[in-house]
């Protein structure tokens, strides 16, 4: 491009460093430097892919790797997926490109040999580009919440579905529609409240229940609440039971407050690891009927 | 912006994969100065392409017939099943010439981010091809990428009952470059997959 002929290329540098936003003549520096998760990448032409990022300080970028495909790219595994990486992205008029990439800490290598932290880390990925609908808008708690997130997910200390829904209430607590778990959703009343309603927003209280509120047991809201907190003691220590219906509430919280579902949520394998496969699905379906009818 | 026809064109060029709005353009007028028997031979194999081509019955690869010419021929293998993404997968390992035994062509990899689960993909005819018990071992020769070895585990994972060899394509440094520009991934594994010589 035209001002193609000024960069100076960054100097490599700590973590997160060189982040170079210069202005040269009133344009914008065509080269910065940022870390980021890598949230997806989708086939371009015949070996190239758009990586969609979620940068520390740029929020959401999307950037073509052009070669990446081969398999002599100088990229390697570095895009794939999950990963933790350090990149340096030079700016187009219509699409940015990935000029360098570094590993930080390459997560997705964690997940493709356990099939329900793969598809645990996928919904976690697609969340966060939902939840950053504008790019280059930056979105630090939830680059931090998200990086964190695959982070447990990768160390394997917690169950993958404890750690995803822990993900998604703190994920929408972000975004302003953390479901009330302490209080009434309605009148604001403090307490443990039996009745749940996705409509009303959360816990709600004998008078302010709606028509068609859940019941869900104390034990389950009790674990929503650990999650929300990331009360991991409480959390780890809880029952299938409480775990698959407050999987489901949390499941329906949030497909109420996102305009179209998530596609990767009913494809979640709720199983434990290195067992064979189950459909998540079913279980998520099962326990959210109830409180949507 | 051209008129009718050679616009029509220039636009249905450009909606191709890989194919820019230059390229369409070039391509257009390449086409329209080209020897009217070539551009016919070119529009009767675009036609041929979508009437005669289908999926093989038993294997979703591409085939002229109910069955593909790699499933009819008597030749091959029966108990060796190499599970690949893509027809142009099987292209590509038939390219080899390693490889006598037959193919299943699942459609695509398991990819949650793009709404792609196990049921649509040809798993569960899969399954029912490994039923009979003739088949002895499954390579499972995915993309060698996220979306690919997660396919890989979860099939593992569901054939592992059934008791027969289940095998990953190794894989490891690309030939022709330099260690030092292998990622840790890439490394890791060719590490893994060493042998001795
Ligand atoms: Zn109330
Ligand atoms: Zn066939």
């Amino acid at each position: 491009m035209a001002q193609a002929g000024t960069v100076t290329r960054s100097p490599a540098g700590p973590v997160g460093a060189g982040w170079h936003n210069r202005r040269v003549n009133g344009w914008r520096a065509k080269l910065y430097r940022d870390d980021a998760v890598v949230l997806r990448g989708q086939k371009l032409g015949e070996s190239d892919r758009i990586i969609t990022l979620f940068t520390r300080r740029h929020g959401r970028i999307r950037a073509v790797a052009k070669g990446v495909r081969r398999t002599t790219s100088k990229f390697g595994a570095r895009l794939e997926p999950f990963g933790h990486v350090d990149v340096q992205v030079a700016e187009g008029r219509s699409l940015h490109s990935v000029s360098q990439v570094e590993a930080i800490d390459l997560y997705g290598k964690r997940f493709i040999d356990d099939y329900p932290r793969y598809t645990t880390a996928s919904a976690i990925a697609e969340t966060a580009e939902r939840l950053t609908p504008i790019e280059e808008e930056p979105a630090l708690r939830l680059f931090l919440l998200t990086l964190g997130a695959l982070r447990v997910l990768a160390e394997g200390l917690h169950t993958s579905s404890l750690v995803l829904d822990s993900y998604l209430l703190r994920a929408m607590a972000l975004a302003g529609w953390a479901p009330a778990l302490e209080e009434c959703a309605v009148c604001g009343t403090e307490g443990q409240h039996r009745a749940f309603s996705v409509p009303a927003g959360g816990c709600v209280c004998q008078d302010c229940r709606p028509p068609g509120a859940a019941h869900p047991s104390p034990a389950t809201l009790q674990l929503m609440a650990a999650l929300a907190t990331g009360d991991w003691p409480v959390a780890d220590s809880s029952e299938a039971g409480p775990r698959r219906e407050a999987a489901g509430l949390v499941a329906a919280h949030l497909q109420w407050h996102l305009e179209r579902g998530l596609r990767s949520l009913p494809l979640v394998d709720r199983s434990s690891p290195k067992t064979s496969p189950t459909r998540g699905a079913d279980e998520n379906q099962r326990s959210t009927d109830g409180d949507l009818a | 912006m051209y008129e009718g026809a050679i616009q029509d064109l220039i636009d249905e060029l450009g909606r191709l994969p890989g194919v820019g709005p230059k390229s369409a353009q070039r391509i257009a007028f390449h086409i329209l100065s080209a020897d009217p028997t070539d551009v016919k031979r070119l529009a009767v194999a675009l036609q041929r392409v979508k009437e005669q081509v289908r999926f093989c019955t038993t294997c979703f690869n591409v085939a002229e017939a109910e069955q593909c010419r790699i499933c009819r021929d008597p030749r091959r293998h029966d108990d060796v099943l190499c599970v690949v993404e893509e027809p142009k997968d099987v292209v590509a390992v038939e390219r080899t010439g390693e490889f006598r035994g037959r193919y299943h062509v699942l459609g695509g990899a398991i990819n949650p981010l793009e709404g792609i689960g196990p049921d649509h993909l040809k798993i569960r005819e899969l399954m029912a091809r490994l039923a009979d018990g003739s088949v002895k071992e499954l390579i499972l020769a995915t993309d060698p990428n996220t979306e690919g070895e997660a396919t890989a585990t979860y099939l593992a994972l569901l054939v592992k009952p059934m008791g027969l060899a289940v095998t990953r394509l190794a894989s490891g440094l690309p030939v022709g470059g330099d260690l030092e520009y292998a990622d840790e991934i890439t490394l890791g594994r060719a590490f893994e997959g060493r042998r001795a010589i």
